[in-house]
């Protein structure tokens, strides 16, 4: 006669139902696919608005002439600027030279030039949590303290532009987000709930001969973290196929899509199985309620 | 062992389950409860598990009141009694030792003796050859046996019996019967609901009559019908 633990009770429903089992994983599974997939375009949305702010730099020209000794105490000074992840000095000979190899329309006028009219310049690149209107302004606020710089641009327009962008898509992807990940939970909610109905008279019994509460939710509890677990993978691997189909679709359009990285797999699962445990939770303690 | 004060139960539908029903039994006892469908059998029955609550009185089982029972004793009062029903209420897909090794695992009763004890009351009730039998390959009476094992196992004070003999046969009704009267010579009481009255005639023990809730007999305290 083998003996009844918690976990070999719930390997047991597994065998008993398989297929009350594996459409139970299935609904959590493709519920959390949805919640997956939204994920992913948010994902690469936000990578794609990343690449944009990339760009977010900080210009300020100097005056001509301005001493090398404080050109270098400066570039010391603003490389210790905390938004500050990187800043270089552009003599006026660099601005030309890369003027001509760049701007290639203006490539005659550049070549026929007798004076440089392009002034040096600091080309400030900020850490990527502060690549915004606010910090680029402050930088820029900054800069102009100093008695050698001339002017200060960091495309004011676009950048604040890009954060309106990033802002909406922040609060629509919380909305939406949201909003799946709560149909997932009335879903999973719903399909836990049908398989402790099931079981309603085996609770029952188990009540009458004794069993206290925490004896009967031992094995709902590890059978819907389980349930929640697989279906979480379920959903990952669901996800990873339609992936690479769409990368496949599209083609090589020169742009890399981004698919989950560990710590975002590892959060689905633990959102399925936190999902299949507070389920079984709440499915079990109604049924106890009521026998 | 089991005491109901002046109790009353109607339940949230407006139904009356019992009035102001009052009676006693003590250690060792055998007690029929008759009385038509709806009579209130069930309702005592079920006050005794302390499935139900009453609604005025005080129900006491083993020193447990009822009524102030939390749901921590609730458990413990169980272990205490055995219930056997009319429809077995048998774990489908065990077998015939599990589902009575089940109500000593429950209880966290030490594995190692768990084997012993449901052999020993297979036994008692006829069944340890058929220990690895699921319930779906016996027949009712024995299935019955096996709910009377289970409710066993635990060595309880007190096995309430709700109409166990309502879906057997003759033959079965007489075998179950005969071995709920073994139990009871071991001095466990017995508390049965039943509305076989031949059962009831054939032997001496008390008999707690119910009509639309209320006591109407006891042959404890009353003189029967037709006695000088």
């Amino acid at each position: 006669m083998k003996q009844r633990t918690p976990f070999r009770e719930a390997m047991l429903t597994f065998r008993r139902t398989p297929l009350l089992s594996a459409l139970s994983v299935a609904s959590i599974g493709f519920s959390l696919f949805t919640v997956g997939l939204f994920a992913l375009v948010a994902l690469n949305f936000r990578k794609a608005l990343d690449t944009l702010a990339e760009r977010v730099e900080v210009v300020a020209f100097v005056l001509r002439g301005t001493p090398t000794e404080a050109i270098s105490q400066a570039t010391q000074d603003i490389q210790a600027f905390p938004e500050v992840l990187s800043v270089s000095y552009v003599t006026s000979d660099e601005a030309l030279s890369r003027a001509r190899r760049e701007l290639v329309e203006f490539r005659e006028a550049y070549q026929e030039l007798e004076v440089n009219p392009l002034p040096p310049s600091f080309e400030i690149r900020l850490q990527p949590t502060f690549r915004d209107a606010a910090h680029a302004q402050a930088v820029a606020e900054r800069l102009r303290g100093f008695p050698f710089i001339e002017d200060v641009r960091y495309g004011r327009d676009w950048v604040e532009r890009l954060d309106k962008i990033r802002n909406i898509a922040a609060a629509v992807g919380l909305v939406i987000g949201f909003a799946f990940a709560a149909v997932a939970v009335v879903i999973i909610g719903v399909t836990i709930r049908i398989t402790v109905l099931q079981r309603a008279k085996e609770i029952a019994i188990m009540r009458l001969v004794g069993a206290t509460n925490g004896y009967i939710r031992g094995p709902f509890l590890i059978e819907g973290a389980i349930k929640g677990v697989l279906g979480g993978a379920l959903a990952v691997v669901m996800s990873w196929l339609m992936f690479s189909v769409f990368q496949r679709t599209i083609g090589d359009t020169g742009t890399t899509l981004a698919f989950f990285r560990a710590p975002e797999i590892i959060l689905i699962l633990v959102f399925g199985t936190t999902i299949g445990l507070g389920g079984s939770i709440m499915s079990v303690g109604r049924q106890l309620k009521n026998v | 062992m089991i005491r109901f004060n002046h109790v009353s139960k109607s339940y949230p539908n407006g139904v009356v389950g019992l009035t102001d029903v009052t009676f006693h039994i003590p250690k060792g006892q055998f007690v029929f409860l008759t009385g038509h469908s709806g009579a209130g059998k069930s309702s005592i029955l079920s006050l005794i598990f302390a499935e139900q609550r009453p609604t005025e009185g005080d129900v006491r089982v083993s020193g447990y009141q009822i009524a102030k029972l939390t749901s921590k004793e609730i458990p413990r009062l169980r272990r205490r009694l055995g219930v056997v029903f009319q429809d077995f209420r048998l774990l489908e897909y065990r077998t015939i030792e599990e589902n009575v090794a089940f109500a000593l695992e429950v209880t966290g009763a030490r594995r190692e003796g768990i084997p012993n004890r449901v052999m020993r009351v297979l036994t008692q009730v006829g069944l340890a050859s058929k220990a690895r039998a699921y319930p779906k390959e016996l027949s009712g009476g024995e299935q019955q046996r096996v709910a009377i094992a289970r409710a066993l196992v635990n060595d309880p004070h007190i096995l309430i019996a709700d109409e166990p003999t309502g879906n057997l046969d003759e033959r079965a009704t007489r075998g179950i019967f005969q071995l709920l009267r073994e139990i009871n010579a071991g001095g466990t009481v017995v508390v049965m609901a039943t509305h076989n009255m031949d059962l009831v005639h054939d032997t001496g023990y008390r008999t707690i009559e119910l009509r639309g809730g209320r006591i109407v007999y006891d042959s404890a305290v009353d003189v029967p019908e037709g006695t000088p």
